[in-house]
């Protein structure tokens, strides 16, 4: 009765581990897919959302969230001009763009 | 017993061991131009650093294609141009190799160096660029190999000599451009290119004049815009032919012969044959489409037919309404090199992937077009395509946007090499 209680308890703790590494690595793989999607405004705003020096293509990197997610929109919908990013927004979906500003705000200048 | 619980360490400590699988993964990149360094360093970055990353490139420095018609007009040099590979291995610890790669057994997965190595590799990631198919047109390799005719369509020493035999030209003389069916690398670049030397000309010999030779019906990219800007400005230099297929040329003689419209004769002949991709992906028979391009699949980038090797850039076969171009490249690079850090992780791989393009194009020393696109990949497809109502072009040429073509280039130099 011992040795079952102890499989039991071992069999328990190895799935709760296998979950746990599972989601970790799941966590892990969209962390990447976050930061190779941002990377596609790298192009332009430089890797990692800083530029280089005395760029007129603004840094990203350390942007607040809303003011990057307002200033998508305002491309998106025609309110604030631009040369290409009112083009490129429109591309790009609201869970994208909440990424993106996800991922941009949390980057140190 | 004893076995589950001596398992759980590596359950626990899942990314660690995939971490530990990863690093002792052998990444190899052919080519260090928009497409493979931007693949190095990003697998570098993307890996936490913890994949190796070999990188073999025969070209001492990066020169970058994109802009290099303002030094055929006479605004750059090859010099503004140039990034060394430096910093790919001082700061993201990559392993340059000058060389190129002779043969690729992609059964074995392996490859030999020119200089003798074979070198095995668990992921190969292939960015080739394009090779010139001179022998498509009668004579051409000859004029190109005697430096009568140029191509000057990969940045380097062409670049300058062709420059050069402009400037030799003399006033009233005629300058020839002739176009290849697309797809072909870079589809703005011939009428960037003739737009530049028209303003050359404007500039230091006004007589002289600018012929576009085009096997196409019509300008391929920006069409409206560039004929816009020509009619303004350069009306009485630029002519415009459409529907013109080389089949020849005499680089003696100075002509050149199409399968139905008349024999053109010019000074200056900068003749551009169809391209294919980079010879070592023809070689190694990637090129599934045509025995030019290489299929992939979309989400990894990885060839339709040879297991671990990804390829991008141009060598790749497009999908639907996507250019050839070095911002393409640098895109196809990022979503590759997440891939391979992915499956070498054991990860899933991304499922909705997008890529980015933004082609600049100077149509004087300080007026800029562009054309802008996004592309999302389709999973019923198994494609990329564009979203409707995105992307577009400029309304006409501006300077606001030379101020920002010259800082996209700083800024992808730096994205792809710094």
């Amino acid at each position: 009765m011992r040795m079952s209680c102890e499989f039991l308890c071992r069999v328990l703790l190895v799935l709760i581990l296998t979950m746990h590494s599972y989601s970790a690595s799941a966590q892990e793989a969209e962390k990447l897919h976050q930061r190779a999607n941002a990377a596609m405004c790298a192009n332009c705003h430089g890797s990692e959302g800083r530029t280089v020096d005395k760029s007129a293509v603004p840094a990203l990197a350390g942007l607040p969230r809303d003011y990057l997610v307002q200033q998508m929109q305002s491309f998106k919908d025609g309110s604030r001009k631009a040369t290409v990013m009112h083009q490129i927004s429109k591309g790009l979906n609201d869970a994208q763009i909440a990424s993106l500003a996800d991922y941009f705000s949390t980057l140190p200048r | 017993m004893g076995l589950a619980l001596g398992s759980t360490p590596a359950l626990l400590g899942h990314s660690v061991f995939a971490q530990n699988a990863a690093s002792k993964a052998r990444v190899i990149v052919i080519g260090g131009g928009y497409g493979g360094a931007t693949a190095a360093k990003y697998i570098r970055m993307l890996s936490g650093y913890n994949i190796p990353v070999t990188l073999i490139e025969p070209n001492a420095s990066f020169v970058s294609c994109p802009m290099s018609n303002l030094v055929i007009g006479g605004s750059k040099t090859l010099a503004d141009l140039t990034t060394a590979y430096a910093n790919l291995v001082n700061k993201y610890g990559v392993t340059l190799v000058q060389d190129h790669v002779t043969r690729i057994d992609t059964n074995k997965k392996t490859l030999v160096l020119a200089n003798g190595p074979t070198l095995s590799y668990d992921k190969l990631v292939l960015s080739p660029g394009v090779e010139m198919m001179f022998d498509t047109i009668e004579g051409l390799r000859a004029a190109h190999d005697s430096g009568r005719i140029l191509q000057a369509w990969k940045a380097g020493k062409e670049t300058t000599d062709l420059r050069q035999q402009l400037q030799n030209m003399p006033d009233g003389g005629v300058f020839a451009l002739t176009v290849p069916e697309a797809p072909y690398r870079c589809p703005p670049g011939p009428y960037e290119r003739a737009s530049q030397v028209a303003h050359y000309f404007k500039q230091a010999k006004p007589k002289s004049k600018v012929l576009i030779l085009d096997a196409n019906p019509d300008v391929t990219s920006k069409g409206p815009l560039f004929k816009k800007f020509w009619s303004d400005n350069y009306k009485d230099i630029i002519e415009f032919r459409p529907n013109h297929k080389v089949i020849a040329v005499d680089g003696q003689a100075g002509l050149i012969k199409f399968d139905v419209q008349e024999t053109v004769r010019a000074d200056v002949l900068n003749v551009l044959p169809a391209m294919r991709a980079g010879s070592i992906a023809v070689q190694t028979g990637l090129a599934t489409a045509n025995n030019r391009w290489c299929g992939v699949n979309y989400l990894t980038f990885e060839s339709t037919v040879a297991k671990d090797v990804h390829i991008l850039g141009d060598a790749m076969l497009a999908a639907p309404a996507m250019p050839k171009s070095g911002h393409m490249a640098n895109s196809h690079a990022k979503v590759t090199a997440a891939a391979v850090v992915a499956q070498l992780s054991g990860w899933d791989i991304n499922p909705a992937p997008f890529l980015t393009n933004t082609c600049y194009s100077y149509v004087s020393d300080n007026m800029v077009v562009h054309v802008a696109s996004v592309h999302q990949f389709n999973s019923d497809e198994k494609t990329y395509k564009t979203v409707p109502g995105s992307g577009g072009v400029s309304a006409e040429a501006n300077t606001l946007e030379a101020t920002y073509a010259w800082n996209w280039a700083q800024n992808i130099w730096s994205d792809s090499l710094l």
